[in-house]
């Protein structure tokens, strides 16, 4: 009993809250990213190799803006909507020629996108990290520490991206057209709906998602060429954790992984507590290889 | 595995064609003694640059051609084999930094042995998915290694990596010299030709015939009876074992492993390699690899070292996709595979 309650005092409670916290923020973040993610491939049977170059692309979109004007709202729509012409431009370009070939020419193409655009950040933007400042500077209170208000509107802000797209997909014209597509292409097709346009525009609201994700994380660390990796890598653990095309699988399972891995982060280096969603990976590749997240395993 | 062997596609209409297959056969092994050749004689030709620049051509062509096993003949896309490729490296690095003196077959083996520690790993997980999913997670299995080896300083060097000196080159009571730059070529082509060979063998075996059927349509082959998960396992295990001797051969020649070679971005070279010379060709990959290696090198020299060569390459590969999916050797897959 005493080795139990001892264990129990040991566990640092105010820093498991900290944590918690922390995990829910980088979850929301993450989640927007994944939906969008997991739209494409839905729909589009497209992995999305160039996600996270997307991401990143919106992020430094978004410091050009602020520099420029210095509105950090307006960066946010800003790089948005210029992701999303991007987007469709890649998928008119490079994606439409491969419909109805096989899926895993869609992963080489868009592989390659994501090579191009990082080397040209690369290029373009040099190696040195840029930051942006927070468009809120409050602080409040939490223990010992001065946590930012910025980081509960993030995840505020990515619930209400992610809830009005919901809503978009819900009641929307287009909406319906997507969901029509997604069951079945060639009825959706035959009742006239423009499925090359649904295409190009599920593939352009998912690099918006995406753009505007970058610009919500980049004041928290910093922009550079190499950020997309990361998340995009992320981003696909929450997929496969979640059930692939499944938008409310991936966005529990982007809640899961992030608090997982903040609460490795206590006992563990930062770059380790990676390996920790790696293991909820394997074990879900284990035992429920459809997804944790989905009730009926298919 | 004690299913019957399926009947090679070829074999009924080769049968009334005997006279000109027996020409194919002729022609195929004059052409590939024709490359050997040249390639044994190359290094007497060319300068010290372009001999090692070869040989490194030879050694990215392996790891390109176990990875076509996968994507080109199991129908497989592995995003991983970086990390094949890496402890293949790091396994030769061990030995040759506790053995004295350093013994090039002990590197060799332990190579291996790492390589298919990984690619056991990497393979009894992944090969439960299907095509997408199981590019995915060979991607986040490799950045399983990477995040190891980058992080356990104490054994791998963390980020410096390795430094080691070469081995010789010690064939036992023949031959025992320093490696020469000649030397080296001459050992990583043996190696690269062998593993060819072998390759090549193994893709026309009753095995390989099943990875191709598996290619084909994967529910039929489970449907007349192969367990397709252990055929996958194989394969993955067979190409992971082939990387891990491209890295212990690319370990030998720079004498140093680094964790960048463990990163993503080996593995998406390598993909780009069998993409770009055509898979299912087994020299397709080389020749890609060659064709990356010199418009690389070929770029950096005309416009500068800081010139983002992978723009310019990186959209070649996506036309090549768009355009050209079969690859540069595309033409050439059926009379390569005969």
């Amino acid at each position: 009993m005493g080795a139990i309650a001892q264990f129990f005092q040991a566990i640092p409670l105010d820093l498991i809250i900290i944590q918690t916290v922390n995990g829910i923020v980088t979850g929301m973040i993450l989640a927007l990213i994944a939906s969008g993610l997991t739209l494409i491939f839905g729909i589009m049977d497209v992995v999305n190799f160039a996600h996270g170059e997307l991401f990143m692309f919106g992020a430094y979109i978004g410091v050009l803006v602020i520099t420029a004007t210095g509105s950090f709202w307006l960066a946010l729509i800003g790089a948005a909507l210029i992701v999303a012409i991007l987007g469709a431009a890649l998928q008119i370009v490079t994606l439409r020629p491969l419909i109805g070939r096989d899926p895993l020419n869609t992963i080489l193409v868009t592989f390659g996108i994501s090579l191009v655009l990082q080397n040209y950040a690369l290029w373009q933007f040099g190696p040195v990290s840029r930051k942006i400042p927070e468009p809120i500077e409050s602080h409040f209170t939490l223990f010992y520490l001065q946590y930012p208000w910025y980081r509960i509107l993030i995840a505020l802000l990515s619930a209400a991206i992610i809830g009005g797209f919901w809503l978009f997909l819900k009641y929307s014209k287009f909406g319906v057209w997507i969901r029509a597509t997604a069951q079945d292409r060639v009825m959706a097709q035959a009742m006239g709906i423009p499925v090359p346009l649904v295409y190009t525009g599920v593939f352009a609201i998912g690099s918006a998602m995406a753009a505007a994700s970058g610009v919500l994380f980049a004041p928290t660390t910093g922009v550079d060429h190499s950020m997309g990796l990361d998340w995009v890598l992320k981003a696909f653990i929450v997929v496969v954790v979640g059930g692939m095309g499944n938008l409310g699988g991936s966005i529990a399972a982007a809640i899961f992984i992030s608090l997982l891995e903040s609460y490795a982060a206590i006992w563990l280096d930062p770059s380790q507590a990676v390996i920790v969603s790696f293991v909820a990976l394997i074990l879900t590749l284990l035992f429920r290889p459809t997804g944790l997240f989905v009730s009926t395993p298919r | 595995m004690t299913t019957a062997p399926l009947d090679k596609p070829g074999s009924l209409k080769a049968l009334p064609l005997g006279k000109a297959r027996l020409s194919h056969t002729a022609v195929f092994w004059l052409g590939f003694c024709a490359v050997i050749a040249l390639l044994i004689v190359a290094p007497l030709v060319l300068t010290e640059f372009w001999r090692r620049f070869l040989t490194e051509v030879l050694i990215w062509g392996l790891l390109a051609m176990s990875s076509d096993l996968l994507i080109g003949y199991t129908g497989i896309v592995s995003f991983g084999h970086s990390a094949f490729f890496g402890l293949g490296m790091y396994g030769a690095a061990g030995a040759l930094l506790t053995v004295h003196p350093p013994n090039l077959w002990l590197a060799i083996l332990s190579g291996l042995a790492g390589a298919a520690g990984a690619a056991l790993f990497v393979a009894y997980f992944s090969t439960r998915l299907r095509d997408i999913y199981f590019a995915i997670t060979t991607l986040i299995f490799s950045q399983i290694f990477y995040v190891i080896i980058f992080t356990w300083t104490a054994v791998t060097g963390g980020e410096n990596g390795l430094i080691f000196t070469r081995p010789h080159l010690w064939i036992p009571f023949i031959y025992d010299a320093r490696f020469t730059t000649t030397t080296m070529h001459w050992f990583v082509l043996a190696v690269v030709t062998a593993s060819y060979l072998i390759l090549r063998r193994v893709t026309q075996s009753p095995f390989g015939m099943v990875l191709q059927s598996i290619r084909e349509n994967e529910p039929r082959t489970r449907a007349i009876g192969y367990a397709v998960e252990r055929y996958k396992m194989m394969s993955v295990m067979l190409s992971g074992l082939f990387a891990g001797l491209a890295g212990v051969l690319y370990a030998v020649q720079n004498e140093f492993a680094a964790p960048n070679f463990v990163f993503f971005l080996t593995s998406g070279e390598t993909v780009i390699y069998n993409v770009m010379g055509g898979i299912g060709t087994l020299v397709g990959p080389i020749v890609g690899a060659g064709f990356f290696q010199l418009a690389r090198e070929l770029l950096s020299r005309f416009f500068g070292d800081q010139f983002p060569y992978l723009i310019p390459l990186g959209i070649t590969f996506i036309a090549i996709i768009i355009f050209l999916p079969q690859g540069l050797l595309g033409f050439a897959r059926r009379w390569l595979n005969r």
